[in-house]
């Protein structure tokens, strides 16, 4: 009976989560996934919104006239935007790693991944703190206001993605990713480069675009 | 006969092979205790947790009304003070909208999808109970404002500011308002993307989309609309959050802040929120109506894409809430025109429902009495609705209590009554007994009644130009007549509310000496009615394979050779009988309880003392963590495979059996050994 008509465990490793029936052919912790991120873009939709109505808003001074792109450093956060592209790439040798098989590399690509959004975050509190010493702090203007949410939250969701990568690091230490959980670093990376393609936007619109 | 007549591939497992995980994170075993209902998972009990909770706060919401109607009786009330008639009416809007009526939809989107797309249960059953235990951990935090937090919110369930900042409102209540709803809010994002998956991946064979219930279908776009709007309205929150707690500058005019932001903010959620409170009503109607016509529904299709382009076009209409704050003539032109066009498939939806019952066998039992009050009430709500189109018209009227009348006979004529036919027309099914037809229909007239008595004089004061959100009126400017009558109507409603109530003790009690519903008590049409009343545990014996839309009348009913319908079927012979034992189920948890539990205290933390959110957080983290780690199913029993996926569920319920595809047969739920 059950083994007649249900697929025995090991068939289920080799076939691995996609294989799984579904009405549409996608799992569900997948299509979860893009739902989610789909809200997501509503979120950062709302927040790109309010500080590009923001980004020129000064106080009424005498000390909180300084808004961010007045003191900005495009060259420094060029480069952290490009460790955190980067970073995509080392997320899809990840999920390659685990589809071969070859355990020891995926855990390198995932903890490189880990790392390079680590190095992303540093530079940001960095960047946050440098703003600080030079007078425009989250409470100053409008403008500032609208930059430390927009980036933190950002960051935020960087931070979260480097708190999962490494949760996949711990688990493959432990020798519980194996090739029948690609489908698991898949999700995990489909947020990750959606957290990376979310800055480049933001990147655009706070760096790139110029403010009269 | 569709079912294939297969032997459920039910397995005992083999324990010896399962790895006994740590004590703490054994999974509870099921049973009929209170215990049971704090871990379940199943999404029949969630739906009745959901439905119980929801009554609870429409009583609180009704008695904030029943003050404020007592306060507006006569000119010059002395009930309320201002301050407090404030917080009353905010409190009243906030709790019906986000703590009785969505949650009453979601109640029934909870027991129904799953039942009505073949399905075991919903694809996520643990992030179902954290939807409800988060929603009603928010709820809960909110609603305490009043004991901590120095009163409630006190400024309009839209909350506009500046009146919304520290220099307005510097009680702790608008801080519960932001940080409940946000709660509220995590709750409902987390429902509506298990829900959409549930609907899109768990579908019966055969039941393709354009098969599915219009309620199904309604309830789909519904939480489409609650995925995409409600982070927007997370933002507003957000930004205010921050103003009020961090200091921030977003709203403060002083230093440039943009007032108008909040408005586009707050009703880009706000206008599609209506359509999410609307859309279970309209679904709930499309069931009910065919049924009572013995007709099926007219024009399926045109119900279904008109209910998706009023998800669509929802977005494109929020301005016309906003013709007086100044957003310049073309906007304005614009969101009239767009306003004027919304109108267009409501109106079909409409002409549908009056289509199916044109030429039809009524029969007017509480349920079909409910729906076609709906279908009368939002009638009348929608009219006035087109009027606020006309932007003229509508800056005459804006603030005034005829926007009050407008969007009452909507949410209440259109949204309230559909869901209480909805109780009544799905009650057999929940509680296996069927609600008192004759004290059903005492409570639909009483209410009918009341709802009229209250909110159709307000049409007349608001035009004589009586602004709302205000605490008293003078006498002689001809308002105190109609707002007797008002208040006098809002008492009948109430009495009809108990009537309700009664009427659920007596159908209960009486239960035991009439006859069972049985599977089917309204000879109805869609799947969820197969099933024996009330539900199993386990939802379907096997899951059916779906033929047609209606599947369900179809088993029941044929043609002749004239194409006359005939009876094919008995429901006894058509209906399954429940009687599979060992159907493996998703494990309950204690997880999400623990989880939601955590928020309120992060919560309390940002307001009072951050520490406490520090100890809210650890909770959080503990919970996310300990159910990741929890085994995917009670190591004594049937084991599936697991993967460490931590931020998301893994127990996929009815789906994840990897069954052969061309074997029908499913026996839900994981993978034997």
């Amino acid at each position: 009976m059950a083994t007649a008509t249900i697929d025995s465990p090991d068939t289920h490793a080799a076939d691995g989560h996609d294989e799984h029936h579904t009405s549409t052919g996608i799992s569900n912790t997948k299509l979860a996934m893009w739902a989610f991120l789909g809200s997501e873009c509503l979120l950062f939709g709302g927040l790109i919104s309010t500080y590009l109505l923001y980004k020129t808003r000064r106080g009424p001074g005498p000390d909180n006239t300084t808004i961010p792109t007045d003191i900005f450093d495009i060259p420094f956060t060029s480069v952290s935007s490009f460790v955190l592209l980067m970073s995509s790439l080392t997320m899809v040798l990840a999920l390659s790693a685990l589809t071969r098989g070859d355990n020891q590399a995926t855990r390198a690509w995932l903890l490189s991944t880990a790392m390079l959004g680590g190095v992303f975050i540093g530079g940001q509190v960095y960047e946050f703190t440098s703003f600080l010493r030079e007078g425009v702090g989250f409470t100053h203007n409008p403008a500032s206001s609208a930059f430390f949410t927009l980036t933190g939250f950002h960051g935020v969701h960087v931070s979260l993605g480097i708190v999962m990568l490494m949760s996949l690091f711990v688990a493959s230490k432990q020798g519980k990713l194996t090739p029948k959980n690609t489908e698991t670093v898949e999700i995990v990376g489909l947020y990750w480069h959606f957290v990376d393609v979310v800055w480049i936007f933001i990147f655009t619109v706070i760096y790139l675009i110029p403010v009269e | 006969m569709a079912i294939t007549e297969e032997p459920l591939a039910l397995t005992s497992g083999e324990a010896a092979t399962v790895e006994r995980p740590l004590g703490a994170l054994t999974r509870p075993k099921g049973g009929n205790g209170w215990r049971d209902w704090l871990s379940t998972v199943d999404h029949k009990k969630i739906g009745i947790m959901y439905g119980v909770a929801a009554m609870f706060f429409f009583v609180v919401g009704g008695i904030e009304a029943l003050l404020i109607r007592l306060q507006l009786a006569a000119p010059d009330g002395q009930i309320l003070s201002a301050e407090v008639y404030n917080q009353v009416f905010t409190m009243h809007g906030v709790t019906m909208v986000f703590l009785f009526i969505m949650p009453l939809a979601a109640a029934f989107a909870n027991y129904l999808i799953p039942l009505q797309i073949g399905a075991r249960d919903v694809a996520f059953p643990r992030l179902n109970a954290l939807s409800f235990w988060i929603w009603i951990s928010g709820a809960v935090f909110l609603n305490t404002s009043w004991i901590v937090g120095g009163g409630g919110a006190d400024c309009g369930w839209f909350c506009y500011s500046p009146n919304s900042g520290l220099a307005f409102s510097p009680s702790h209540g608008v801080d519960f308002y932001v940080i409940g709803l946000q709660i509220a809010g995590v709750a409902s994002l987390i429902s509506a993307a298990n829900l959409i998956v549930t609907v899109l991946n768990m579908r019966a064979p055969g039941m393709t989309l354009f098969r599915m219930p219009v309620l199904t279908w309604m309830l789909l776009v519904t939480q489409f609309l609650l995925l995409f709007a409600l982070p927007v309205i997370t933002v507003a929150l957000f930004l205010l959050m921050f103003d009020r707690l961090f200091d921030a500058q977003f709203f403060n005019p002083e230093t440039g802040g943009d007032p108008l932001l909040w408005q586009h903010l707050f009703w880009i959620f706000g206008h599609p929120e209506v359509y999410i409170i609307i859309l279970p009503s309209f679904g709930i109607i499309s069931e009910i109506i065919p049924t009572f016509s013995r007709k099926p529904i007219f024009g399926y299709s045109f119900m279904v894409f008109s209910g998706i382009a009023i998800g669509f076009m929802g977005w494109g209409v929020w301005a016309h809430h906003m013709f007086v704050s100044g957003i310049g003539p073309f906007s304005v032109a614009a969101f009239s025109l767009s306003t004027m066009f919304i109108a267009v498939p409501t109106g079909v939806k409409i002409l549908n429902w009056l289509a199916t019952m044109w030429g039809g066998k009524l029969r007017f039992t509480t349920a079909m009495l409910f729906a076609v009050g709906t279908v009368a009430m939002f009638t009348i709500g929608g009219l006035s609705g087109v009027t606020h189109s006309l932007a003229p018209a509508d800056s005459q009227q804006t603030d005034t209590y005829y926007i009050v009348a407008h969007f009452h006979y909507v949410i209440f004529g259109g949204g309230v009554l559909g869901l209480m036919g909805g109780l009544y027309f799905w009650w057999p099914k929940i509680f296996g007994h069927c609600l008192n037809e004759f004290w059903g229909k005492v409570h639909f007239w009483v209410i009918l009644v009341g709802f009229n008595l209250t909110f159709g004089p307000m049409h007349v004061v608001g035009l004589q130009g009586m602004s709302r959100r205000i605490d008293t009126y003078a006498a002689g400017y001809g308002f105190e007549f109609w707002n007797l009558v008002a208040t006098i109507g809002s008492f009948i409603i109430a009495l009809g509310v108990l009537i309700f109530f009664f009427n659920v003790w007596k159908s209960r009690r009486d239960a035991a000496d009439l006859p069972a519903p049985g599977p089917d008590p309204w000879d109805a049409r869609s799947l969820e009615w197969m099933l024996p009343s009330p539900t199993p545990e386990h939802n379907f014996d096997t899951i059916p394979v779906v033929e047609s839309e209606d599947e369900w009348w179809h088993r029941k009913y044929g043609y002749d050779e004239n194409k006359r319908v005939v009876r094919i079927a008995t429901i006894e012979e058509a209906a399954q009988d429940g009687s599979a034992t060992g159907v493996h189920l998703p494990a309950p948890s204690f997880w999400p309880l623990v989880l939601a539990l955590g928020l309120p205290l992060i919560g309390y933390g940002l307001i009072f003392n951050l520490w406490l959110a520090v100890v809210g957080g650890a909770l959080t983290g503990l919970a996310i963590y300990s159910w990741a780690l929890e085994p995917v199913d009670d190591p004594d029993a049937d084991h599936g495979h697991g993967h460490d996926d931590h931020h998301d569920d893994d127990d996929d319920g009815g789906d994840d059996h990897a069954a052969d595809d061309s074997e029908p047969v499913t026996a839900g739920a994981e993978g034997g050994e």
